[in-house]
C-alpha cells in the first residue's frame, strides 16, 4: 500500500490550523460484582435491583475492594505496555448529586495504580505511537432519570459503584480518525484481554474528549476544552470536528478560548459550555480512610503478565510471519479478538493467504451488510475452511464460490453438500475439456486460423466459449492449458 | 434480694450462671431503673419488649458456656441495630431504622447478650459533654448539674447510674475515656482495628473505634473480649486471632516499666488532677512497677492535628445525608441543590455543621497542603513519639482529663474552650494506639477523676493487667446517690 501523508488541518483565513486531542476514556471493568461491594453488575437489570446497602450509601457501612477489579485494572495497564505502579491510593472526590449515594466518589487521584504507557495505531500514512498518561480505578455514578415524572427525578442505583478504569492518554491524537483508531485499538486490547466488554451502546465504553488548537507549527498547545461524556466514535469524531472549528473561528476573530467543561448536543451537532474553569467544582479529594493504601506485590504483577493472552500487536507480527499475511490483511484480521480466533480457525483448515482474501472480501462484506459481528456469522468458520479449500483445490471456480458463498449465507449448509446438490463442480477432468475445447474449435475454425496468423486477442473469446459450453464450471487454469496447447498445434 | 443492678457485670454473670437471679429478672430490675430515671435522659429509645423477649427465650433454654449470659445491654445510639431506630444524636437520622446489625453489637447479641435501649450521645459523636444531641443533653449521675461527658454520655450516664450492667460507647478523639473519667467508670479505647468499624455511623474514620465501658477492669476485658475480632467487610480491620482477655487478666505488674510523660503536666492543670496522677504512679510504683520519664515532644500539636483530620473526614462521611435515600428530608426545597441545602440545615444542629465547614475548609483547593496534608504529617510524628517510647517502656501513665466533670452549659459558647478537653485523649487516637480511662479518686467536690494507662498497639491485655491491679490497690468507689429517682 502507498503512504498517504497526514493532512487534518483546519483551514483558517489566516493560515492551518492543527488539533490537538487527548481523551480519558472510562471503560467498565469486566467483573460479576462491584468495585466496593458484592452487588451484580449485569446490565439491563430492573432499576434499583442491583444495589447494596454500601452502593446506596447507608450509615455505617465499608467500602471492601474487589480483588478481581484490580488484577483487570492490572491486566489492563500490561496490555498499554504501562508502568504498574505497587502503591496505589483510592481517593474520595466529593460532590453532591442526586445519583451519588456517598456524597463522594471513591477514584485514585495522585497515586493511580496504572501509570504511563502506550499503544500504537496503524494509520494510512504510518504507524503511530500514543502515550498513556495512567490508567485509575474508580467507582460509577447511578442514574438519574429526568424524564419519567414532569416534577421529579428518579435515581437508577443499579450502575453505582461499579468499577471503571479510566485511560487518560496524553494529547498525542491530530485528528479525528486517529481517534477512531485510537478507541478501536483500546477497545481490542480490552476485548482480548478480557477486562472490558467495549460496549459502546450500554455505556461500557465512554470518553471525555479534551480538544485545542493551534497554528501548524506552534510548539505550545492552546487552550483547552473539554467535552464531557461522549458515547461514542461518531459523535467524538463530530464533537471534535465541531469544537476545533468553533476554537479556529474564536482564535481568528481575535478572542479568547475559555478553558471549560463543554457538553455535546447530538442533536444540534454542536458543543455548549456546561461550566467554565472558575465554577469548576472543588472536589477536595482526599486518600479515603476506609480504605489502606493499595499493595501490589510485585508476585502477583509477573504472575498476570504470564498469562495475558496473546494481544493484538504480537498477534499481527505472528500472522504475518505464521500466515504468510502482508502487514494490512493481518491488521485487518487481528482488529478484533473473535475476527482473528476465526481466522485462525478457518487458516487451520484451508489455504492461508485465500483464505484471508476471502474473509476480507465476501466474508466481511456480507457481515457489513447484515450489521452482524463475526460472532454472530451465518457460516462457521469450518465452513468457511471448506468453501476456501474447494477453491483452492480448483473444485470450483472464484465465480462460483461466490454463488456457493451466498447458498451458505441463506442455507447454513455446508459447501460440499451445496456443490454436489446444484452440480457446480468445477470441470477439471482434461479429457472432457479436450473434447469440449475441440468441439469449439472445430466449429470455429475461421477464428482459429485468424489466431495462428497472430490474432491473439482471440484467445479470450476461445474461452469464453468453453465457460458458455461449460455453464461456468470449467476449471479455467485447466482450460488455459489446454487451449494453449491445441492452439499450437 | 439485694439490687442487682449496684453490682458489677462479672458479678452479675456469676449470679445467672448460679441461676441466683433469671435473666427475665435481671433485664425487669434495669426496666425499673430506666423507668425511674428520666432525668438523666440518658435513653434515646428503650426496647424493653424485645428485652423480655430475649430474656424469656434464655431462661427457656439457658447457654450459660458464653460470655455474656443474658445479660441485656444499652448501647450508645451510633450503632446500627437491626430494626431499631439508630439516630446518632441527630435530627438527620430522626427516622431512621436499620435494616441491618453493627458487627460489634452482633457479636455482643452472639456472646448471649440483648438489646436493652439506645444510649444518648452527642450528635454524630461531636462532642465531649453530650448538649450537641438533638434529643437533649444527658445528666451526670454525680451531680444534676454536670455533664456526663461526650460522646458517650448517655453511655456513661446509664452505667454510672444502674441502668445497663456495662455498655459500649466510640471513641474518636476521647468520647469513650472522658465520659468514664467523669462518671466515675472504666472505659477504654482499644488498638484502631481491633473492633469493627461496619455498621457505626461514622465520624472520622481514621480515628473512630468501638470500645467497653464498664464499672470494673475485669467487665471491661469481658466485653471487649465479646465486642472485638476480625471483620472481613471493615478494611481496616485487624487480622487476628481473638484474645481471651478476661481468662488471661493478672493483677502482677512487678518489673513493668511505666512512662510519665513531661508534656502531659499542661498549664493551669487543678492541681487535685497533679496530686492524682502523683497517687497513681505510687501505688503503681508500690506494686513493683518502675516508672520512667518520658518525652512525647510533638503532644502540643495533636490537638490542633485532630481538629484538622477529624473534621475532614466527617466533612466527607457526612455528605451522605442529603434527605435523598434515607432520613430526614426537608419538603421545603423547590430544586435538587435548595432541597440539599434546607434538609442538612434542618438535619444538623451547629456542632456538626461547624466541623463540616472546618473540614471542608482544610481541604479545599489551596488549603489542602497547608492544613490537612500537615496535619497527616504531624500526625505521623506524633505516632513516632510514642513508637519511640514504647521501645523502652510497657505502658504510659497520664490524666484522662484536664478536669473532673463540668457544668451543664459552662462550656457550650466557647467551642475551643470545649475541644481543649479533649487534649490527653486525643494523642492516642491520632496514634491508633489502646488506651484505657480507669476511676482514681475525687476533686474537692467529690467528683471522679480518671487516669489513663496507654499501651503499645494491640498491648490492651498489658494496659488491662496494670488497671486490674491499680483498681484492687486504689481504694475508689463509686458514691453516687440516686438522687433522680
Amino acid at each position: 500500500m502507498s503512504k498517504e501523508k497526514f493532512d487534518y488541518f483546519i483551514k483558517g483565513e489566516k493560515g492551518k490550523y492543527e488539533v490537538v486531542i487527548g481523551l480519558e476514556v472510562h471503560a467498565q471493568v469486566l467483573s460479576k460484582s462491584k468495585l466496593f461491594s458484592g452487588s451484580s453488575t449485569k446490565f439491563g437489570a430492573d432499576p434499583n435491583n442491583q444495589v447494596s446497602l454500601i452502593d446506596s450509601a447507608f450509615p455505617g457501612m465499608l467500602p471492601v475492594i474487589n480483588e478481581e477489579c484490580i488484577k483487570q485494572a492490572v491486566r489492563t495497564g500490561l496490555g498499554l505496555n504501562a508502568k504498574i505502579n505497587n502503591h496505589s491510593v483510592f481517593d474520595r472526590k466529593n460532590y453532591f448529586y442526586a445519583d451519588l449515594p456517598q456524597g463522594y466518589q471513591i477514584s485514585q487521584y495522585k497515586n493511580p495504580i496504572v501509570g504511563e504507557g502506550k499503544v500504537l495505531l496503524d494509520m494510512p500514512y504510518g504507524s503511530k505511537e500514543i502515550g498513556i498518561e495512567r490508567l485509575h480505578l474508580e467507582q460509577d455514578a447511578g442514574k438519574s432519570i429526568h424524564d419519567m415524572d414532569p416534577s421529579n427525578t428518579y435515581v437508577d442505583l443499579n450502575r453505582s459503584g461499579i468499577a471503571l478504569m479510566e485511560i487518560v492518554s496524553k494529547p498525542d491524537l491530530r485528528s479525528p480518525d486517529e481517534v477512531n483508531a485510537y478507541i478501536k485499538k483500546l477497545r481490542s486490547i480490552m476485548k482480548y484481554l478480557g477486562t472490558c466488554d467495549g460496549n459502546m451502546q450500554e455505556g461500557s465504553l465512554r470518553a471525555d474528549v479534551n480538544v485545542s488548537v493551534r497554528k501548524e507549527g506552534d510548539k505550545n498547545f492552546g487552550t483547552r476544552c473539554e467535552i464531557k461524556n461522549v458515547n461514542s466514535i461518531k459523535f467524538m469524531q463530530m464533537a471534535i470536528e465541531y469544537e476545533a472549528a468553533r476554537q479556529v473561528e474564536l482564535i481568528e476573530s481575535g478572542k479568547e478560548i475559555d478553558q471549560e467543561t463543554r457538553l455535546f448536543d447530538t442533536k444540534k451537532n454542536e458543543t455548549r459550555s456546561m461550566r467554565s474553569k472558575e465554577d469548576a467544582h472543588d472536589y477536595r479529594y482526599f486518600p479515603d480512610p476506609d480504605l489502606l493504601p493499595l499493595k501490589l506485590e510485585q508476585k502477583l504483577i509477573d504472575g498476570l503478565k504470564k498469562s495475558l493472552p496473546e494481544l493484538p500487536d504480537k498477534k499481527k507480527e505472528r500472522f504475518v510471519k505464521e500466515y504468510g499475511l502482508n502487514a494490512y490483511e493481518a491488521n485487518v484480521l487481528v482488529s478484533e479478538k473473535e475476527i482473528s480466533e476465526y481466522y485462525e480457525e478457518v487458516a487451520k483448515l484451508s489455504d492461508k493467504k485465500l483464505a484471508a482474501t476471502w474473509m476480507m472480501g465476501d466474508l466481511f462484506a456480507m457481515l457489513n451488510d447484515k450489521g452482524l459481528d463475526i460472532s454472530k456469522s451465518p457460516i462457521s468458520a469450518k465452513h468457511f475452511a471448506e468453501l476456501v479449500q474447494a477453491i483452492k483445490s480448483g473444485e470450483i471456480s472464484g465465480r462460483i464460490a461466490k454463488e456457493v458463498f451466498e447458498i451458505m449465507v441463506e442455507s447454513g449448509d455446508n459447501p460440499k453438500k451445496i456443490i454436489e446438490s446444484k452440480g457446480m463442480k468445477q470441470q477439471s477432468d482434461p479429457k472432457e475439456l479436450q473434447k469440449m475445447i475441440n468441439e469449439i474449435l472445430s466449429k470455429n475454425k475461421d477464428k482459429v486460423d485468424q489466431y495462428k496468423a497472430g490474432k491473439e486477442k482471440l484467445f479470450g473469446f476461445f474461452v469464453g466459449q468453453v465457460m458458455k459450453l461449460s455453464g461456468g464450471k470449467a476449471n479455467p487454469q485447466l482450460t488455459n492449458e489446454i487451449l494453449k496447447k491445441l492452439l499450437k498445434g | 434480694m439485694t439490687d442487682i443492678t449496684n453490682q458489677s457485670l462479672n458479678e452479675i454473670i456469676e449470679n445467672v450462671k448460679t441461676k441466683k437471679v433469671s435473666s427475665t429478672d435481671l433485664t425487669k430490675a434495669y426496666i425499673k431503673n430506666i423507668e425511674s430515671a428520666k432525668k438523666l435522659n440518658a435513653f434515646v429509645t428503650t426496647t424493653f419488649e424485645h428485652a423480655l423477649a430475649k430474656a424469656k427465650q434464655f431462661d427457656n433454654k439457658p447457654n450459660f458456656d458464653q460470655l455474656l449470659p443474658g445479660i441485656p445491654l444499652a448501647v450508645k445510639d451510633l450503632f446500627c441495630t437491626e430494626n431499631t431506630k439508630t439516630t446518632a444524636g441527630s435530627n438527620i437520622l430522626n427516622n431512621f431504622i436499620p435494616s441491618y446489625e453493627s458487627t460489634v453489637t452482633k457479636n455482643l447479641w452472639d456472646s448471649g447478650s440483648f438489646l436493652l435501649g439506645k444510649l444518648n450521645c452527642d450528635e454524630f459523636a461531636m462532642g465531649s459533654s453530650n448538649e450537641t444531641s438533638h434529643y437533649g443533653n444527658v445528666i451526670n449521675p454525680v451531680g444534676d448539674k454536670l455533664v456526663p461527658g461526650g460522646s458517650s454520655g448517655g453511655s456513661s450516664s446509664a452505667l454510672a447510674a444502674d441502668l445497663t450492667p456495662a455498655t459500649i460507647g466510640t471513641d474518636t478523639g476521647g468520647s469513650i475515656r472522658q465520659p468514664a473519667s467523669f462518671t466515675g467508670t472504666v472505659g477504654l479505647k482499644p488498638t484502631y482495628g481491633l473492633c469493627s468499624r461496619w455498621g457505626i455511623v461514622a465520624f472520622a474514620s481514621s480515628l473512630d473505634q468501638a470500645g467497653p465501658m464498664t464499672k470494673t477492669i475485669k467487665d471491661c476485658a469481658i466485653m471487649l473480649e465479646a465486642m472485638s475480632g476480625f471483620d472481613e467487610k471493615d478494611s481496616t480491620s485487624i487480622n487476628k486471632k481473638k484474645d481471651q482477655y478476661s481468662k488471661n487478666l493478672k493483677d502482677n505488674i512487678k518489673g513493668l516499666k511505666i512512662g510519665i510523660p513531661k508534656e502531659y503536666r499542661v498549664d493551669n492543670m487543678p492541681k487535685e488532677v497533679d496530686e492524682l496522677w502523683e497517687k497513681g504512679k505510687k501505688i503503681l510504683k508500690d506494686l513493683g512497677a518502675q516508672l520512667i520519664d518520658i518525652s512525647l515532644p510533638h503532644t502540643k500539636y495533636a490537638l490542633p492535628t485532630y481538629y484538622i483530620v477529624a473534621p475532614a473526614e466527617a466533612s466527607s462521611n457526612l455528605a451522605r445525608y442529603d434527605g435523598v435515600r434515607y432520613g430526614y428530608r426537608s419538603t421545603q426545597g423547590k430544586d435538587l441543590i435548595e432541597m440539599y441545602e434546607k434538609t442538612r440545615s434542618e438535619g444538623f444542629g451547629d456542632e456538626v455543621k461547624r466541623r463540616i465547614l472546618i473540614g471542608t475548609y482544610v481541604l479545599s483547593s489551596g488549603y489542602y497542603d497547608a492544613y490537612y496534608l500537615k496535619a497527616q504529617k504531624v500526625r505521623q510524628l506524633i505516632k513516632k513519639d510514642f513508637d519511640d517510647s514504647f521501645k523502652k517502656i510497657d505502658a504510659i501513665l497520664t490524666p484522662s482529663t484536664p478536669s473532673s466533670a463540668f457544668k451543664i452549659g459552662e462550656k457550650t459558647n466557647d467551642p475551643v474552650s470545649m475541644y481543649l478537653n479533649d487534649i490527653f485523649t486525643v494523642p492516642v487516637n491520632l496514634a491508633g494506639l489502646p488506651a484505657l480511662s480507669m476511676p482514681a479518686g475525687v476533686d474537692k467536690q467529690s467528683h471522679p477523676l480518671g487516669l489513663q494507662l496507654i499501651g503499645k498497639a494491640l498491648d490492651e491485655q498489658k494496659i488491662l493487667n496494670i488497671g486490674y491491679a491499680f483498681e484492687k490497690n486504689c481504694g475508689f468507689k463509686n458514691e453516687i446517690k440516686k438522687w433522680w429517682s
